[in-house]
C-alpha cells in the first residue's frame, strides 16, 4: 500500500485515509466579479494536468481531517514531499526529481503489462 | 403508567474471546465531546477541565476519569465519565474560539485486548500498529475496513475503537471475523 507522509500527523499513513483534491496553489482572483468568462474558465475549470512532477491538494480524510499539498509526479505516482497548506512550493533538487522519474522507455521495467496487436487484431 | 424511555446500546450482550483476542462493547452512558479551538482557546480550556490537552500528534491526556485524545491540530475527542459536566465546563471559557459538541449518542467504544488483538485490527486497519509507529498511550483517527474509527492504544495489548453507532455493528462483525483468522 501506498504510504502518504502527514506534515500534521508528522508520520507516514496508508493511502486509504487520504482523499486527492486536484492541482495545488490555484490563485482565487480578489476582483471575482470582473472577470471576463474567458478568464473565469481558465480559473475554474482549466488545470495544467501535468505529465511529470504536479503540485496538489490532499485531504488527510480519516485521520487529522487537514488539507496540505504534496509534489508528486504523475507518471510514477511517486511522492517527493509533502508540506502544509499555506506554506510555498518546495524548491526540489534534482536528484529528488530522478529518484520518482519513471524507468525508461524499452526497459524491462517500463513494458506494458499487455499489448494491443496491430492490425490483424493478435494481441502479442 | 409509561415508563421512561430507556437507551438501548447496540452490542449489548456480545463479547468474544478466543485466539488471543478479547473483546466486550463499552456500554453505558458516558460522556463525549467534539472539541474544535483555536490556539488561544487551547490552554484555558484544559484548564477548565483540568488537564493539559496534547498538542502533538497523536498525544493523549489522562486526568482522574477524564480523557483528551488528539485528532488533529485544533481537534480533540474529549471523554469522560457520565455526570462530569465537561460540556459546561469547557462552554464556561471566555477566551478564544471554539466549538463543543456532544457526540456520546452517535459513538460507540469497543475494547479490544489480548495477545492478539493487533492482529486481529490490523485485519482491517491497513495504519502500523507497531509498538514504534504507535506506542501505547497514543491514539489516531484511521479505518477499519469501510469505516472509520479513533483508535486508541490504552495499553500494550489493549485497545479502545471509537466508531459512529450506526457502524458498530460492522466493525464488530469485521473484528471478530479478523480475530478469528488472526
Amino acid at each position: 500500500m501506498l504510504l502518504i507522509h502527514c506534515p500534521y500527523c508528522e508520520e507516514d499513513r496508508p493511502e486509504l485515509e487520504f482523499h486527492g483534491e486536484g492541482e495545488a496553489h490555484i490563485e482565487r482572483p480578489s476582483n471575482m466579479a470582473e472577470l471576463s468568462n474567458e478568464d473565469f474558465e481558465k480559473f475554474f475549470f482549466i488545470r495544467e494536468n501535468q505529465k511529470g512532477i504536479v503540485f496538489e491538494r490532499w485531504r488527510h480524510l480519516h485521520g487529522c481531517g487537514r488539507f496540505f499539498n504534496a509534489v508528486r509526479h504523475s507518471v510514477s505516482d511517486k511522492f517527493i514531499a509533502t508540506y502544509k497548506a499555506g506554506e510555498k512550493k518546495p524548491k526540489l533538487k534534482k536528484a529528488e526529481i530522478d529518484r520518482v522519474a519513471p524507468p525508461a522507455k524499452n526497459t524491462p521495467a517500463n513494458e506494458p503489462v499487455w499489448t494491443v496487436g496491430k492490425e490483424d487484431g493478435d494481441r502479442s | 403508567m409509561v415508563e421512561a424511555a430507556t437507551r438501548l446500546y447496540p452490542l449489548t450482550g456480545r463479547e468474544f474471546a478466543g485466539n488471543g483476542v478479547n473483546m466486550r462493547p463499552l456500554d453505558g452512558e458516558h460522556e463525549r465531546i467534539s472539541l474544535r479551538a483555536d490556539d488561544v482557546a487551547v490552554a484555558g480550556l484544559g484548564a477548565a477541565i483540568g488537564l493539559e490537552l496534547p498538542t502533538k500528534p497523536g498525544g493523549v491526556a489522562l486526568a482522574d476519569g477524564l480523557s483528551a485524545l488528539w485528532l488533529g491540530p485544533d481537534e480533540w475527542l474529549i471523554m469522560a465519565e457520565k455526570g462530569a459536566g465537561i460540556e459546561d465546563k469547557l462552554n464556561s471559557v471566555t477566551t478564544g474560539l471554539y466549538s463543543v459538541v456532544s457526540i456520546n449518542h452517535r459513538n460507540m467504544a469497543i475494547l479490544v485486548y489480548g495477545a492478539n488483538a493487533v492482529n486481529a485490527l490490523n485485519g482491517g486497519c491497513p495504519r502500523d500498529l507497531s509498538l514504534e509507529a504507535f506506542p501505547a498511550g497514543t491514539c489516531s483517527r484511521t479505518i477499519i475496513g469501510k469505516a472509520e474509527v479513533v483508535l486508541w492504544r490504552t495499553d500494550t495489548h489493549s485497545f479502545h475503537v471509537e466508531c459512529w453507532r450506526s457502524f458498530s455493528d460492522y466493525v464488530w462483525k469485521f473484528l471478530v471475523e479478523a480475530a478469528r483468522c488472526a
